[in-house]
């Protein structure tokens, strides 16, 4: 489980993490665990995520659709990010697509 | 003579634990306020008289698991079924003990409290892994089925090939919209239910039977 360490270290850091493949159900219940025993009072108060998949046929497939649509039907991506963040980070869509095109 | 006894004695104790098949354990999950320990409360006390634990209009009032064992559920037919109930704690992926200080509760009690939840959903989301053979996926048929934390937790129980029966609760208030999710979940059975006033819990029975049988 050295990914969730991974993606966890960085989101309990403040960053937000994209990942093109998503997360397996194990990985996501491994996830939500390892999240609920790094919670501290006044310090990390847990995550926040999102999967957007490109679905054929969506009338607003919305901004990550569109970005996905790029890369085909059925394509997913999961932006996982520190808890009560994700808001204004979803406002915010000029820097998730910079963020991402660096990737 | 006496070692010899003893001996046997405890070998017997051995294989009787070891043959006597384990009942099915079904943990009752969802989101904080689903409604999940109303519910475990009024199967437990529709067939054994007891009760499990405490209801609250606050979240994450279940912060343990519960476990009632040997429940014998049965129908008209002469169905029954024997089944331990675990009432978990509503699963979340971020706990901040302010949520508990708006509720007017003092900020040590709401630290605790906090504590407590992060630790009952690290060892739900643990039982799910391990420990579980059926679920009962509790939602509030008020809210939008459509959370993260529901598809997750969903996807996880089907990726373990768990019996699901997906709960749609307090269908006795008026902004109640269970075919909202029939929808969302078209692959399970979906139960609308008021745990609190009782309807439909012998359609829900009936699914126990046949789902968890
Ligand atoms: N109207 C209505 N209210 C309900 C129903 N079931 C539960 N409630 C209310 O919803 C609130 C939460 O109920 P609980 O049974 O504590 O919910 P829970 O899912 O165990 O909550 P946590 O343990 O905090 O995750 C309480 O105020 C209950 O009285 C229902 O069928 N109808
Ligand atoms: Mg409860």
């Amino acid at each position: 489980m050295e990914k969730i360490r991974l993606i966890l270290d960085d989101v309990m850091e403040g960053n937000i993490v994209v990942l093109e493949k998503g997360l397996s159900p194990e990985e996501q219940s491994r996830l939500i665990e390892m999240t609920m025993m790094e919670i501290s009072p006044d310090g990390f108060s847990g995550i926040e995520m999102e999967t957007y998949s490109a679905r054929e046929g969506q009338s607003s497939p919305g901004f990550f659709g569109k970005l996905l649509g790029k890369k085909g039907p059925g394509a997913r991506m999961t932006v996982i990010g520190p808890a009560n963040q994700m808001k204004t980070i979803k406002k915010d869509k000029d820097l998730i697509s910079a963020w991402v095109s660096s990737r | 003579m006496n070692l010899f006894i003893r001996t046997k004695k405890r070998l017997s104790r051995f294989l009787s634990a070891f043959l006597k098949k384990r009942q099915s354990r079904i943990g009752i999950y969802g989101p904080p306020n689903a409604g999940k320990t109303t519910l475990s409360n009024r199967i437990v006390r529709d067939w054994t008289g007891d009760a499990l634990g405490p209801v609250s209009e606050i979240p994450h009032e279940t912060r343990r698991a519960r476990r009632k064992e040997g429940i014998t559920i049965s129908n008209q037919n002469g169905n029954s079924l024997t089944l331990d109930i675990v009432d978990t704690p509503g699963v979340t992926t971020k706990i901040d003990y302010q949520e508990f200080v708006e509720y007017g509760i003092e900020k040590e009690e709401a630290i605790k409290r906090a504590r407590e939840a992060t630790e009952g959903v690290a060892e739900a989301m643990h039982w799910l892994r391990e420990d579980i053979d059926g679920v009962i996926y509790m939602l509030d048929a008020t809210l939008d089925p459509f959370t993260q934390v529901n598809i997750m937790l969903v996807g996880i129980i089907e990726s373990r090939d768990l019996p699901v029966l997906i709960v749609a609760n307090k269908i006795d208030l008026p902004d109640a919209a269970p075919q909202r999710i029939m929808k969302a979940f078209p692959q399970h059975p979906v139960i609308a239910i008021s745990g609190l006033e009782g309807d439909n819990m012998e359609e829900l029975y009936e699914h126990m039977l046949k789902v968890f049988g």
